[in-house]
């Protein structure tokens, strides 16, 4: 058995169950979304395990994960930072953001910092504009983003880690950590 | 004039989106009266004499598509549209996180209309917040007997489920989605078939947008002429307008159809800094540019903004002020539209590559007006060439914007010609 089963059976189980009987390809990205968070991203080991269980030729799903972008082929650093620059972003300083950003975790977008802590993307439109400038932190939002307070959130995030990976938002197929409000942070 | 709110009624109750505060205020009422007062066809009727017609972009009639259900395949499906992924559109983002369960009782009332078992509500991946909203009022539901086994008490049942994305634009195609959703890569499929006759598993599906099922509900308790009392002859009811950009306050605005855009975007608090505007792209990126003096005389409904030459599309209107170079918006779009193609068809795929490179140079101030023509060249060979709307919407923002600002780009061009050594 795997590390999807081992950590995951009833999620599992329970994303197959959403579709009709002989459809359980259906549940390939949630059980993608699973696998890369038991096993950090994308491997070999994850794509055959999922491939496994819903009957699906590997090379399918390898397929799935080259095509969607949440998806991790590769292993990111203990926080996935994704800077929106799309257009209602960049008209709001979503550039200056990026580039504060990336000096101060030190990576340029794309790239790991040397830490191993964050890795910095730019995404397109995550359907936040109205508080523009916009990034998740592991699918975790933080809106209303100036450079002062982009300061404040690498030092949170940073102490978070120092305590422990529990403290960080997981990436993966989960509540996100402020569910019950609706509220996600300003930054 | 003030908003009405429709759909957006959490703006007005505190706590919507909690299944007790959504019943004290009417909430699932509705889906009660359809399931035991009424037949399904009954609820198409008033659907179609509402004139409701879909939020996602295309603008098509609802009560239409539902009754367009082929009599005699079983079983049927509901996927609701929460893909929202349009640059510039976040309607469906505060509608799932604020007031979900009126989209889930819109939903339901679809299913019963068109006897469908199941629902699936297609969430794009980032939106993990309004994944577990949805999970959270779907359980409270189906926990109360509103939805599941014994809808409201009657013998109708009917499972709702989320179903998530993982982050591709062309998704929110109907047709990618349902590909999506079948375990395939999400790329468009030839349509007709359309889903209402093929859909998900190849089985009847009928796709609709996330706000336009919010709709449905007040239209089953006031009736289709309450609905038309507001709006347009063609364009009824209300609509939520997504503003952002250059703007005082950025936000959804609910305005019923066929309201002056000035309206909206004194709403908005006007044009930020004290500036004047320059342009509005009103649905995204896929719409074509509209210059100020055009668009302060425009009216919102999807008559009025086809006149203008552009589309009123999803209404998600991005406002540029007086500083924005036009070139640089169109470089922005092609970056998305590149970045977003699915790789399908050739002229999409290889097109918005080479639009992209070319304005990436004129940005760069390593282009000139050879460039500038490429571009044009490249948007003609590429219009009507692709294999689904996307590889259209990509041309929008270049074509509209060579076409209204020609002196951005001459600027830009100029610029290279004189740093370069002859």
């Amino acid at each position: 058995m795997g590390l999807l089963r081992e950590r995951f059976g009833q999620q599992v189980q329970g994303a197959i169950r959403r579709y009709p009987e002989g459809r359980q390809a259906s549940a390939v990205l949630s059980l993608l979304y699973l696998a890369q968070t038991a096993y950090g991203h994308l491997s070999d080991e994850a794509v055959t395990e999922v491939a496994e269980i819903l009957d699906m030729s590997p090379t399918h799903v390898r397929g799935l994960a080259g095509f969607y972008t949440l998806l991790r082929e590769r292993p990111h650093g203990g926080y996935l930072i994704q800077v929106c620059t799309d257009l209602s972003c960049a008209l709001r300083g979503a550039e200056d953001v990026l580039e504060k950003l990336c000096a101060k975790v030190g990576a340029q977008p794309g790239e790991t910092s040397p830490d191993g802590l964050f890795t910095v993307e730019r995404v397109m439109c995550l359907a936040a504009c109205d508080r523009a400038p916009v990034m998740q932190v592991n699918l975790e939002y933080f809106y209303d983003l100036t450079e002062d307070q982009l300061d404040e959130i690498i030092e949170e995030l940073r102490r978070a880690a120092a305590d422990g990976p529990e403290r960080r938002p997981p990436f993966g197929f989960g509540p996100p950590s402020e569910m019950t409000t609706g509220e996600s942070r300003s930054g | 004039m003030a908003e009405t709110f429709v759909v957006l009624r959490h703006r007005q109750v505190e706590g919507l989106h909690r299944l007790a505060v959504y019943r004290e205020h009417g909430g699932y009422a509705q889906l009660e009266r359809a399931v035991t007062t009424m037949t399904p066809s009954q609820v198409v009727d008033v659907v179609k004499a509402s004139g409701l017609r879909g939020r996602g972009g295309a603008g098509f009639p609802t009560g239409l598509k539902w009754s367009f259900v082929p009599p005699d395949a079983y079983p049927r499906y509901v996927v609701v549209n929460n893909d929202e992924s349009e640059p510039g559109t976040f309607k469906d983002h505060e509608l799932t996180l604020r007031n979900p369960h009126q989209v889930i009782e819109g939903a339901a009332i679809a299913a019963y209309a068109i006897d469908a078992a199941k629902v699936y509500i297609y969430c794009r991946g980032e939106f993990w917040q309004e994944m577990a909203f949805l999970e959270q009022a779907i359980e409270e539901a189906n926990q109360a007997g509103v939805l599941g086994r014994s809808v409201c008490g009657s013998d109708y049942s009917l499972d709702v489920h989320v179903v998530p994305g993982a982050g591709a634009y062309i998704c929110g195609e109907e047709t990618a989605l349902l590909s999506s959703m079948e375990g395939d890569l999400g790329q468009p499929r030839l349509k007709p078939p359309f889903p209402v006759g093929a859909g998900l598993y190849g089985l009847p599906t009928v796709v609709n947008n996330t706000e336009t099922l919010a709709n449905v509900p007040p239209i089953i308790e006031h009736g289709a002429q309450w609905y038309r009392s507001m709006g347009t002859e063609r364009s009824p009811g209300t609509k939520v307008f997504s503003v952002s950009g250059h703007v005082e306050r950025p936000g959804n605005y609910e305005l019923v159809l066929g309201s002056p855009f000035e309206e909206l975007l004194d709403l908005a608090g006007g044009v930020w800094k004290g500036r004047s505007l320059k342009a509005v792209l009103p649905a995204g990126a896929s719409a074509p540019i509209i210059d100020a003096a055009t668009a302060r005389e425009m009216n919102l409904d999807w008559e009025s903004v086809a006149r203008t030459g552009s589309i009123l599309g999803s209404a998600s209107f991005i406002i540029l002020d007086e500083t924005v170079d036009a070139a640089w918006v169109a470089a922005k779009t092609t970056e998305f539209f590149e970045h977003e193609s699915c790789g399908k068809c050739t002229p999409c795929r290889e097109g918005t590559y080479w639009l992209n490179r070319l304005y990436r140079r004129l940005l760069e101030g390593e282009g000139g007006e050879f460039d500038v023509q490429l571009i044009a060249d490249v948007l003609g060979i590429m219009e009507g060439k692709s294999f689904c709307p996307l590889g259209e919407f990509a041309l929008s923002v270049p074509r509209s914007t060579l076409a209204s600002f020609a002196d951005d780009y001459a600027a830009l061009s100029a610029a290279t010609e004189e740093g370069t050594d002859r």
